[in-house]
């Protein structure tokens, strides 16, 4: 041997491992989110840029500041908070005030996540969390709702409100969701606009199809389980189905329950968050399913026209049980436990 | 999953597994060359499972290619021989290829012997069953997949069962290695002699020869040999998924049902051997030669010429590699064995021992350090699991060290393939942690039954 004295290290096998990495995924998420951003500003202009850039930055300060003690893990790099920022702005009306919107993301990780030891430990999605904060702090706020249409540069509603105050609807141009047009004045909305989301609503739920896209590109790269979205959609419609076959007139109909509001982009981005979803198929599928009867609950007969934020959530915190009695059976062994 | 999908086309395999890169190409076209002797040679006396060999030979003895050196000690142990003509020059503690220190005999090579064989053919066909298992122990020979657990013991079947299946393990699912593919070609018919001597004292009822999609040649010759040889042998291919050579994993893929937790493949009426130990058995009782020599894989990014080599056993790690041209400058790991479940070398100064099948110089852009992150419950490591047990949850308790509660989760079960740390997303050493989980509560039982 020609270097005979050459350190060799040494460690234990594998010595190989799989390209794919915690802040990889991330960053392929945060990717498929861009499209996202970029249409809502094409309907929402400068207004939706100004609530997702304070969001990010929101959570970024936070994350820094709750994790300042921990060494060791690098939390920041992760890019999970960039996510969980991103997802808070997209569940959010384009017209809602930006301090509102600071708050809502120091808590998003504040509480969503850094409480409860970080990264991976949480037990609600840290985004959902923060936007059923604000919808408890700010109720008026954040079901005032812009229209799709108007000047890019133009603020939407009141954006620039000073802290603790309301503000004023700048343009004053406000108009319901179709979520809410369905609820309380049995009104339809056009499926095209649904799919294209030229429609009111929170700047990143409305364009359907872009979502659809999204949730096909992040499940080829193998980043969200199918189980999850398939079965969210499919108990919607079959549940929401068979009261539109008995009284169309009331309930909508499955198309439009899956294409308005939040519903996609929760089914995409939001219940598939690995931390926050159970880990065996079996436990996915009852997720998916009580996930989809909650929405079609609060959609039909909850006081409020949306229902994902709380009917993920209510998964969320059921987690945990579901993970535990749906293990599954080690090989060799004839049932789950001994 | 099943031998009745084979008529459908479908290649067999388990359920879950991993599918990394397996870098064959490097060294499965190339031909087997025979290593020249070298000026001495290394023999542990416990490279097998089971108890330690018991020397037989005094420093200074002369000792002939092929002769006993160490007996076998009680029926779990082998016998080990010599692999040259030459003179005991050392008998002491050495290094070992595991990173330990064990008793061995060192041996200098006679310079001036031409290192002919000289011992006789074995006629097995006057053999009973006993007589066939002490010959098989007493020519060393154990299991060459890795474990080296001794082949006598596996073929010597328990009161009250019997063996409906005889199958020859030529999966080699470990990336990068190639020593079975090579053997399978090129000594195809080695092979079904070997398995044909086996069974004539095994019974089998059928004989399952099985390989991965991603060894043609092997398939196709082997196939050939298993017709022209008339007699109840059957080439299956697997689909090419890591770890499908585990000895479970294979029984699952051909017959489609589990061995039990804690039991043995020969409760299910299997036995399993490896292509070498077959290889090994057939030329042991056709010309008499005993287990010292085997088939190596030397391979890696990090080498200048990948191949598979015929080595003496007891050979030094660094002959060999000076053989194979030297390694490259940004060699990161040297192992033995392949990248999943080597054993990583500190020291180049060990011999080859009768379980290892390759020698693996990796370069730094294999092995890169990974940064760690928490948990993010992502369930790839369920999905990987051969098991199906729950490395994400197991490598949780082992962090806060909850040993007992991973008995609940089966830990004991796990066979170390490292699927699941080869797929965690957050580097997390969860397969490294479980080893050091089932060390403490194998020790823990010990002392418990000691009380």
């Amino acid at each position: 041997m020609s270097d005979k004295n050459k350190a060799l290290i040494i460690s234990t096998s594998p010595f190989i491992k799989d390209k794919d990495t915690t802040p990889g995924m991330m960053y392929q998420v945060i990717y498929t989110l861009i499209p996202i951003q970029l249409v809502s500003f094409y309907y929402f202009g400068l207004s939706s840029l100004l609530i997702s850039v304070t969001a990010i930055l929101a959570c970024v300060l936070a994350e820094i500041v709750f994790n300042k003690s921990k060494t060791g893990i690098k939390s920041l790099s992760d890019g999970s908070a960039i996510i969980t920022g991103m997802l808070l702005a997209f569940t959010l009306p384009p017209g809602f005030p930006l301090w509102m919107v600071f708050i809502g993301g120091i808590v998003a990780i504040g509480m969503g996540k850094a409480m409860w030891g970080g990264l991976g430990q949480n037990i609600f999605n840290p985004a959902l969390l923060g936007r059923a904060f604000l919808q408890a702090a700010f109720p008026t706020a954040i079901t005032t709702w812009s229209n799709p249409n108007g000047m890019y540069a133009n603020l939407r509603g009141a954006n620039g409100a000073f802290p603790f105050m309301q503000g004023l609807n700048v343009d004053g141009i406000t108009s319901a969701t179709p979520l809410s047009k369905m609820k309380f004045d049995h009104i339809g909305t056009n499926i095209i606009d649904l799919l294209l989301g030229n429609t009111s609503g929170s700047i990143g739920e409305t364009c359907a199809f872009l979502i659809i896209i999204a949730g096909i590109y992040l499940w080829a790269k193998k980043i969200i389980n199918w189980r999850i979205p398939i079965s969210i959609l499919l108990t919607v419609s079959i549940f929401s189905g068979i009261f539109y076959l008995l009284d169309p007139n009331i309930y909508p109909s499955p198309i439009f329950m899956i294409c308005s509001g939040g519903l996609l982009l929760g089914a995409v981005f939001m219940a598939t968050d690995l931390v926050t979803s159970p880990l065996t198929s079996k436990g996915i599928w009852v997720f998916g399913i009580g996930i989809g009867v909650f929405v079609v609950l609060i959609r039909n007969w909850g006081g409020l026209p949306e229902g994902v934020m709380y009917a993920i959530l209510l998964m969320n915190a059921a987690t945990p049980l579901i993970n535990r009695y749906s293990k599954m059976r080690t090989y060799g062994y004839k049932n789950g436990m001994k | 999953m099943a031998v009745s999908d084979i008529q459908n086309n479908k290649l067999l395999t388990f359920v879950n597994g991993i599918h990394p890169k397996d870098y064959k190409e490097l060294s499965n076209n190339c031909k087997i060359q025979r290593m020249p002797f070298v000026e001495e040679y290394t023999l542990p006396l416990g490279q097998h499972i089971g108890a330690p060999s018991k020397s037989i030979v005094q420093k200074g003895q002369y000792v002939k290619r092929g002769e006993l050196i160490a007996d076998s000690v009680g029926f779990v142990s082998v016998s080990l021989h010599s692999p040259v003509d030459g003179i005991v020059s050392d008998i002491g503690i050495f290094d070992t290829p595991k990173g330990d220190v064990l008793p061995g005999i060192k041996i200098k090579t006679d310079r001036f012997s031409t290192q002919q064989f000289h011992q006789k053919a074995v006629d097995f066909e006057s053999l009973d069953v006993n007589g066939f298992i002490k010959s098989i122990q007493n020519a060393g020979i154990v299991g060459l997949g890795g474990a080296a657990f001794p082949s006598h013991v596996k073929f010597a079947i328990p009161e009250g069962k019997n063996c409906k299946y005889l199958m020859l393990n030529g999966c080699e699912c470990e990336p990068f290695l190639t020593a079975d593919d090579r053997t399978m070609v090129e000594y195809p018919k080695q092979i079904i002699d070997g398995l044909l001597i086996v069974n004539h004292f095994l019974k089998a009822e059928k004989i399952y020869i099985a390989i991965e999609s991603n060894k043609p040649k092997a398939i196709e010759v082997l196939s050939k040999y298993a017709e022209e040889s008339n007699s109840n042998i059957e080439v299956v291919t697997l689909k090419v998924k890591y770890p499908q050579g585990a000895e479970k994993m294979m029984i699952s893929a051909i017959l489609g049902n589990e061995v039990p937790s804690g039991k043995l493949p020969i409760d299910l009426g299997v036995i399993v051997a490896n292509v070498g130990t077959i290889k090994a058995i057939s030329e042991y009782f056709r010309t008499g030669m005993p287990l010292i020599e085997r088939i190596v894989t030397i391979t890696g990014t990090s080498i200048n010429n990948p191949t598979n080599v015929l080595v003496p056993i007891g050979t030094p790690m660094d002959e060999i590699l000076e053989f194979c041209g030297g390694i490259k400058d940004n060699t990161a790991r040297i192992l033995l064995g392949g990248p999943m479940m080597g054993a990583v070398q500190k020291n180049l100064n060990v011999p080859v021992v009768k379980g290892t099948s390759g020698l693996l110089v990796l370069s730094s852009n294999e092995v890169k350090d990974f940064d760690q992150y928490n948990c993010i419950k992502c369930g790839k490591c369920l999905d990987a699991c051969p098991l199906f047990l729950n490395p994400s949850r197991m490598g949780l308790l082992a962090k806060k060290g909850l040993w007992d509660e991973m008995l609940d989760f089966h830990v004991m079960d796990c066979f170390e393939c490292g699927s699941c740390s080869y797929v965690c997303p957050s580097g997390i050493p969860l397969v490294q942690s479980f080893r050091v989980a089932k060390g403490i509560l194998r020790e823990k039982s010990i002392r418990d039954q000691n009380k």
